[in-house]
């Protein structure tokens, strides 16, 4: 790996952001509206709102990276940019940590404007600080982009890439502890949601909002976010070859 | 003359087809090595196995000494792909100054290059608003980027107009004489004079391996069109 490579590659990934306009709209306002959304679905309904609204601020990030990453690399594939890089002195992981850095910026500045209007415009309160909610929606915006990459090595179309997206995410959603508590579960699906990542990270969010300074559950769901996004990395390294037939 | 190119015994497989029968040739430094035949033939294949990103069934492939696709010639091995491999939604100086970046290269050297294949007035143009023929240069001046020891150029003057083309032969030949090895694939067979060495392909198969002047005289004819045909046609009188 290279730092110069890997930091040309992250303002590459940033500079082709910036040129799609609708894009950038998209992603500083869609999160806001969904959790407006939420606010007037949940009205009079105090804590549940905040739990939910608290929940929200780390999936949509989640989400969206993982669909914007899986279709930026399934371009880099299709139009033959992926196998001219792989001609140039760029190493595997600078162009994968490209992607996590540059996409994780921009998630962080969506996550930060999608807290400010929770936190200010509809009222979300926590027990911690939101600066904690930023850095766990940050990670977890990582987490998506890190599967979107590893996901993109299997669709050779954009129809199949957008497909990974019930098939990664949405049981990952459901066993998340969002719509039954991870305690209610059979044992069998609790086994599975331990396994899966965004279970962590939803776990997470959920002590920030009952403890007023982080707590080491937290810090250990970070961490273990963190390990499954170095785990991805890793496999979509693997899944990136120089050679082709 | 020093080798920049050995290729030995090599055979390709997409799927279940061969797409290259046991191909054997040398190119030797500084020289502009033209690979004709129709579309289809295994140029692009061809190209893609002395770049190193082809899996290959048989055979060698050495590039400068070593063998394709070695880390340590990604710096000294410019590739420019048929079909234009630059970003769409990035400016022409913007892709110029990426690729320079990935070599170490610096905002000035992006800058010639493109200002070298005639793009300095669309620099601050997004690639996807250029013609078919702008888009490839864009392509182009990356693949020049960093002064490669060996330039593997795929179609590069397709959809140029006749003055560029002409133009873009010259640097290429300028590059030669400073000791760069090109080697470029054209369907065109007019571009076939404009090298010092061609080789002909046909169905995966080496045809022909020689100056364009030794082809004319040993076919009897002065057009290397029909010096191709000339050639193809004996090789299936050999096979019928």
């Amino acid at each position: 790996m290279s730092p110069r490579i890997l930091l040309a590659t992250t303002g590459r990934i940033l500079r082709q952001l910036r040129h799609d306009r609708r894009t950038v709209a998209l992603l500083a306002v869609v999160p806001t509206l969904l959790l407006t959304l939420l606010y007037f679905m949940y009205e009079n309904a105090g804590p549940t709102f905040d739990r939910i609204a608290l929940i929200m601020l780390g999936v949509f990030p989640f989400v969206i990276m993982f669909l914007v990453t899986s279709i930026a690399m399934l371009r880099e594939r299709t139009t033959g940019t992926l196998e001219r890089l792989l001609t140039t002195p760029m190493g595997k992981l600078d162009l994968l940590f490209g992607y996590g850095l540059a996409f994780g910026l921009a998630a962080a500045a969506q996550a930060a404007i999608a807290s400010a209007a929770a936190y200010w415009l509809l009222g979300v309160r926590t027990a911690g600080s939101v600066g904690l909610v930023v850095l766990i929606a940050t990670v977890n915006a990582v987490l998506g982009v890190a599967l979107g990459l590893l996901c993109s090595a299997f669709a050779r179309t954009e129809f199949q890439a957008v497909q990974f997206m019930p098939v990664v995410v949405v049981p990952q959603l459901l066993l998340c502890g969002l719509f039954v508590p991870r305690a209610e579960m059979a044992g069998w699906l609790q086994a599975v949601s331990d396994a899966l990542p965004l279970s962590y990270a939803i776990d997470g969010l959920v002590q920030v909002g009952m403890h007023p300074s982080a707590t080491a559950t937290m810090w250990w769901d970070v961490a273990i976010v963190a390990g499954a996004v170095l785990v991805a990395l890793s496999l979509a390294a693997a899944t990136l070859r120089r050679r082709s037939g | 003359m020093e080798t920049a190119v050995a290729v030995e015994g090599l055979t390709v497989d997409r799927g279940k087809r061969t797409v290259l029968h046991d191909i054997s040739f040398s190119v030797p430094r500084g020289t502009v090595v033209g690979l004709l035949g129709p579309s289809g033939s295994g140029k692009t294949t061809l190209l893609r196995c002395i770049v190193g990103v082809q899996l290959v069934r048989a055979g060698r492939v050495t590039v400068l000494g070593r063998p394709a696709g070695t880390a340590e010639l990604r710096r000294t091995v410019g590739y420019l792909t048929q079909a234009p491999s630059v970003y769409a939604d990035l400016t022409v100086r913007e892709n110029a100054r990426y690729f320079a970046a990935l070599y170490g290269l610096g905002a000035a050297e992006a800058d010639r290059a493109v200002a070298d294949v005639g793009l300095a007035d669309a620099a601050g143009q997004l690639v996807s608003t250029l013609s078919g023929g702008q888009h490839s240069r864009a392509s182009l001046a990356c693949a020049l980027l960093g002064g490669p020891e060996l330039l593997v150029l795929d179609e590069p003057t397709v959809g140029q107009d006749p003055l560029l083309r002409e133009e873009l032969w010259g640097r290429f030949h300028d590059l030669a004489r400073g000791g760069t090895t090109l080697i470029v694939s054209s369907h065109v067979m007019d571009e076939a004079r404009r090298c010092d060495r061609l080789l002909f392909i046909r169905d995966g198969r080496l045809v022909a391996d020689d100056t364009p002047a030794r082809l004319r005289a040993e076919t009897g004819t002065d057009d290397l069109e029909q010096a191709f045909l000339h050639i193809a046609r004996g090789m299936e009188g050999v096979a019928a």
